[in-house]
């Protein structure tokens, strides 16, 4: 492999193009205003001439003789008959004008001195500010004269104009020492080649016209521009020659100013922009430089990629965590460099003897040239294939890819599967991979790219990969992970009286892939937890309590009434239940960091097979009956409701009355609202504890709120009981009409439901204010997120732009691109979040 | 079975910096704009995410600051003395205290005094008088009746508007820039500090019995000022940490203590973003590529500026290895004869 990038670029110098330079690189001067004769053929001499490049087929240039796909392109320029100053200098222009004197040229101040003409030893940006308060020159003794920069390209010496041609001869008189104490490089960059003398016209690749479905000819708008350019010269030309009256003169000087002006940047302050003939401002040079989808941005920090796909992607328990299912038809269109070497070559040729998927596509010999496999050519492929040769083979399963879902938030949304092909037409993405991309399945759409080198391949595998992600650097936490259905489906199973026949339990591991059984009990009957076992490694041991135990006080651990005291001894679960925190996140990190990826990986694999299979086979599921509440329970949270109601008119009174008690540091107002708020806020808690009570461990809701598989205790009760305060900028909702937030209520009403309190739930459905206040509520939530996204968007781009060059330096510094100290050792530990604890 | 070797220190070349910044940009989408009530202050401090990026800006007046201010070991623990002294902090100019109605024609102005909330304050007319008299000097006339005043000046009315405003700028009591003063009983120590609105380190450390080492305020810009840059560094750590942590989004303290090493790292506190960081970097390919394209790259020309072509950014734009993790090793393999 000798395919390796010998020759790099070192870097890259900045500086002006001087107008002898511009002389020297221009293959032709342009004189004609105009691009295409009647024929559809460039005219010599125009903008189009072939000397500065071809765009249509079947053309030669004429500098380079290459075609459309060979020839670079080549600058041309045009002699301005008049100096004209570049308007993006100007105000630099205008700047060295006034630190110069204004009849020898010379620097304000002398070399280590200072405005008073005293020694002193200043900066570069004192020296500046000293030379703008010189009056007189130090050395012709030439009284300076006020110069004012005006926009967009006028320059003014007391009350005159000054014209480019005098300030390109003040400009072109400066000696080069001296220009260095103005911050200027003379090598790079003369004040004078500020002044244009002769422009460049870049090559025609630069800015190829478009043929219109009509036959019509389009031009760019940089053409456009030039156009107008050379037009305007020529006539400033002619009426120079022929002795024109000053004011035409100095009018076409102007105009020539303009156009060359908006050549550069067409949106220059000041300036109005030049349009196209339907009215739309033209895209000129700046234009296509910069924003989001300038060049900059959109084409060089950002490319586009060959070997790549993107569909829809659906969800595939039955997959391993580390692979993505890729639909055929994708996998018969993506290819993989093969590298023929003496060890492969057989297989090579057996491959390309294939006429079905997987199949070889493309042969590059050792002469760089690639051939497309044919039926008809097979044979003598085959017969040619030699070690260095390169076959290009379909996708098939086992290839690295890298899997990617938009916005790229982090690291963690581009990683590393390996591709399994199956039918369909969706790329199928495992459950528990979801969190790191925040995929859902709604619709979805992701991509995914074939490296297409060895060293790319492999570290894709080695660094990119799933499994090796299941922790996340941010916060040193599982993030691939078991959820929902996969906890429901544990905790099921771990239940304490969980039996299970010897069928039973042979389906169960069989789904998560396991071939032997546990101990069973003396009736022949093996526990779920017994059977749950199996997926541990053999020697883990854990130790921890669960959320799931309600005892107050001191834990009695193994003698826990709730079981939810985790005992693991020797890969066996002698106590307790599987919820979210025990089972996704300790459990999962412990197997991840003492056994490996490898192992966490496959726990994750098997123990979601055999959630799933258990969540099915125990059932879970709710219905609309589930949030019903009996006569009793009704009153009960009917009653949380009315007391909290009542307990707010009472505020109200007192506040009324102003007898209510000040906060400290607030107004009587401010006070009722946030008393209000407490109160209400308390009621639709004490109103979960009551559903609690109520549904117990029967309702699937309750179950999942505890356990942590989904949802929360704030959803029962919304369902169940009422939805409680609405809130608008944290606060009530009070805006509106005067004094009330809708005509339904008494202007003076202060209470609970008059402003936002909702006390129907959705099962008894809202009444129509209620429904306004919910929502107003949830029209501002919607607003919120829709700037949030933007807000957050725009501050991690600055912080990644800070940021991205950092690194960890071999002695554990960290430093940025020019090798500055930020950190005399990473986080004060040279610990790697992700591996250390977190802190 | 095999476990793993328990080697948990950072990968040297690891490109921490992009780590950090997506550690603390991602979770900003999940991020809440909610404002925090701090106990007893009535000043909404802003949270999440609008805070986040405050602090990252680096902003020179950030929307709303408190200030903690311990007492010196002897006083800390008397609520009486902490409470006198939380008293004495609020400032209170004329205009809180006032209102006033200029009236062109007589010349005069009549300023009327709420005399529930000046009280409150221990402030009398006459206290306010004499002030109003001070300000002035010699000219005009001032008299009071129970809660009015009377100015009375033979200027022209423009004058009159402009002695109005300088009246109302009169401060009273306390300390120019702080509000609502509370004083806050620290439940773990048994001590009460005050914590009130605002920041002004400089007049607040002039204070007897204030323990100045221990003043601390959410205004990083403040600290810089008082403490130094390590002081800085630490308070826009522990800021930054609070914005998280209050959010219930965990993030590991070494990367944002990174990207306040960062921000601190020229000695005085920058921003993220093209006045700061961004804009300080060496590379005029990543400056461009970032924000003002056209203003960098013509400033690059006239100094004839040089890209080092060292960072991410640059790289990609010249399709060339970037010298991060993997790409910063050097060590090529030697083909096999």
């Amino acid at each position: 492999m000798t395919d390796f990038t010998e020759k790099k670029i070192g870097h890259i110098k900045f500086s002006l193009f001087s107008p002898e330079m511009v002389r020297k690189m221009s293959v032709i001067k342009v004189t004609v205003p105009d691009t295409y004769n009647e024929d559809g053929y460039p005219i010599d001499g125009g903008l189009m001439d072939q000397h500065m490049g071809v765009i249509d087929p079947g053309l030669r240039c004429k500098t380079c003789g290459g075609t459309v796909h060979t020839c670079p392109g080549h600058f041309g320029h045009v002699d301005l008959v008049r100096p004209v100053l570049h308007s993006e200098f100007a105000r630099v222009v205008a700047g060295i004008l006034k630190m110069t004197c204004n009849s020898c040229s010379r620097a304000l101040i002398k070399k280590g001195k200072n405005s008073a003409g005293v020694d002193e030893i200043l900066t570069k940006e004192e020296m500046i500010e000293e030379m703008k308060k010189v009056k007189k020159c130090p050395y012709c003794g030439q009284k300076q004269e006020d110069i004012r920069f005006e926009k967009p390209t006028t320059i003014m010496e007391g009350k005159r104009v000054l014209l480019p041609i005098e300030i390109r001869e003040r400009l072109s008189k400066i000696p080069d020492e001296d220009l260095e104490m103005l911050g200027l490089d003379p090598k790079s960059a003369r004040p004078e080649w500020m002044v244009l003398t002769s422009l460049p016209i870049p090559p025609v690749q630069m800015r190829p016209s478009i043929i219109l479905e009509t036959g019509e000819r389009s031009e760019d708008d940089v053409t456009h521009k030039l156009v107008d350019i050379i037009r305007i010269n020529q006539r400033l030309e002619a009426n120079l020659n022929a002795g024109a009256p000053q004011l035409i003169i100095e009018d076409l000087w102007e105009l020539l100013q303009y156009h060359i002006t908006t050549y550069f940047n067409n949106e220059t302050a000041n300036v109005p922009p030049a349009r196209h003939r339907s009215g739309r401002p033209l895209k000129t040079l700046s234009q296509r430089l910069k924003g989001k989808e300038g060049r900059f941005r959109y084409n060089l920090s950002g490319k586009r990629v060959n070997f790549s796909a993107r569909t829809v992607v659906s969800p595939d328990p039955n997959i391993s965590i580390n692979e993505v299912g890729v639909p055929r038809s994708i996998a018969e269109e993506l290819t993989v460099p093969i590298h023929v070497t003496p060890w492969n070559i057989e297989e090579c040729k057996e491959l390309m003897k294939r006429n079905e998927y997987p199949k070889v596509v493309y042969v590059t010999g050792k002469d760089g040239r690639r051939r497309r496999l044919m039926e008809k050519n097979t044979d003598e492929l085959i017969q040619m294939l030699d070690v260095g040769w390169v076959i290009e083979r379909q996708l098939k399963d086992g290839d690295p890819v890298i899997f990617n879902r938009q916005p790229s938030l982090h690291r963690i949304s581009m990683m590393c599967h390996r591709a399994k092909v199956l039918p369909g037409r969706t790329f199928r993405l495992h459950v528990a991979v979801c969190p790191p991309y925040n995929a859902d399945f709604d619709g979805d759409e992701m991509n995914l790219h074939v490296p297409q080198t060895y060293e790319a391949r492999a570290e894709a595998e080695e660094l990119m990969l799933v499994e090796k992600q299941i922790i996340s650097p941010r916060h040193g936490n599982t993030i691939i992970e078991p959820n929902e259905d996969h906890i429901s489906g544990a905790f099921l199973l771990t239940r304490k009286n969980v039996k299970l026949t010897k069928d039973e339990a042979t389906q169960l591991l069989g789904a998560a892939g396991i071939y032997e059984l546990p101990e069973p009990d003396a009736k022949g009957l093996y526990s779920g937890k017994a059977v749950f076992s199996m997926l541990f490694p053999k020697t883990l041991n854990a130790e921890y309590r669960t959320k799931l135990c309600r005892e107050e006080g001191e834990c009695s651990k193994a003698q826990c009434p709730y079981d939810g005291y985790v005992i693991i001894k020797d890969g066996v679960l002698k106590h307790g239940m599987m919820e979210k925190k025990g089972f996704a996140g300790h459990l999962l990190e412990k197997i991840f960091r003492e056994y490996g990826s490898e192992a966490a990986r496959d726990f994750i694999d098997r123990a979601t097979r055999m959630s799933i299979y258990a969540v099915t086979k125990f059932g879970f599921s709710v219905g609309i009956e589930s949030y019903h509440l009996d006569k009793d329970a009704k009153e009960k949270v009917l009653r949380i409701r009315e007391n909290a109601v009542k307990e707010v008119e009472a505020l109200i009174v007192k506040y009324k009355n102003k007898t209510l008690q000040r906060l400290p540091g607030k107004t009587l107002a401010e006070t009722l609202e946030d008393r209000v708020m407490v109160v209400l806020g308390k009621a639709r808690d004490s109103t979960g504890a009551v559903l609690r009570d109520y549904f117990g461990q029967e309702n699937s809701s309750i179950v999942m709120a505890n356990i942590g598989s989904r949802g929360s205790m704030l959803n029962a009760v919304q369902m169940a009981a009422f939805l409680g305060q609405q809130a608008v900028r944290g606060a009530r909702i009070k805006r509106g009409y005067k004094g009330r937030v809708l005509p339904h209520f008494m202007g003076t009403d202060l209470g609970a439901y008059a402003r936002g309190f909702v006390g129907t739930s959705f099962m008894d459905g809202l009444t129509p204010t209620e429904y306004f206040f919910h929502a107003a509520g949830g029209r501002e939530s919607l607003v919120n997120t829709a700037i949030r996204t933007a807000r957050s968007g725009y501050m991690q781009r600055r912080l990644i732009n800070a940021l991205q060059d950092f690194y960890v330096d071999y002695d554990k510094t960290v430093r940025d691109a020019d090798g500055n100290v930020v950190q005399t050792k990473y986080g004060g530990d040279a610990k790697d979040p992700m591996r250390a604890k977190r802190v | 079975m095999p476990r793993i070797k328990n080697n948990n220190s950072i990968d040297s070349g690891e490109a921490v910096g992009i780590v950090a910044a997506q550690s603390l940009g991602e979770p900003g989408t999940q991020m809440t704009m909610r404002t925090f009530h701090y106990a007893g202050v009535a000043e909404q401090v802003p949270l999440g995410l609008p805070r986040l990026i405050e602090l990252v800006d680096a902003r020179r007046e950030p929307s709303k600051t408190l200030t903690d201010i311990y007492l010196e070991n002897d006083m800390e623990k008397n609520y009486k003395a902490v409470e006198e002294l939380a008293k004495a902090l609020e400032y209170i100019s004329i205009e809180d205290v006032c209102s006033i109605v200029e009236n062109f024609s007589k010349k005069e102005l009549r300023i009327t005094v709420d005399s529930e909330f000046a009280q409150a304050n221990g402030i009398t007319i006459r206290d306010i008088a004499k002030k109003i008299r001070q300000s002035m000097g010699n000219a005009g006339k001032v008299k009071y009746k129970s809660n009015h005043i009377m100015v009375r000046i033979d200027t022209a009315y423009q004058k009159l508007r402009r002695l109005s405003m300088k009246i109302k700028a009169i401060p009273l009591k306390g300390i120019r820039g702080l509000s609502k003063a509370t004083v806050i009983n620290d439940e773990r120590n048994g001590i009460y500090f005050i914590r009130c609105g605002g920041s002004n380190i400089n007049e607040i450390k002039k204070i007897e019995g204030v323990d100045y080492s221990r003043i601390y305020t959410n205004n990083v810009r403040e600290i810089e000022k008082h403490f130094g840059i390590e002081a800085a560094r630490n308070a826009l750590l522990k800021e930054i940490r609070q914005v998280m942590d209050l959010q219930g989004l965990p993030v590991d303290a070494r990367h944002i203590m990174l990207i306040a090493d960062a921000m601190c790292m020229r000695g005085a506190i920058e921003p993220v973003g093209r006045h700061g960081l961004s804009g300080r970097k060496s590379s005029v390919l990543a400056r461009a590529a970032f924000e003002e394209t056209v203003k960098h790259l013509v400033n690059a020309s006239i100094k004839g500026e040089e890209d080092p072509l060292s960072g991410v950014t640059e790289n990609i734009i010249i399709g060339q290895t970037i010298k991060l993790g993997t790409g910063k090793v050097r060590l090529v393999m030697k083909e096999m004869e």
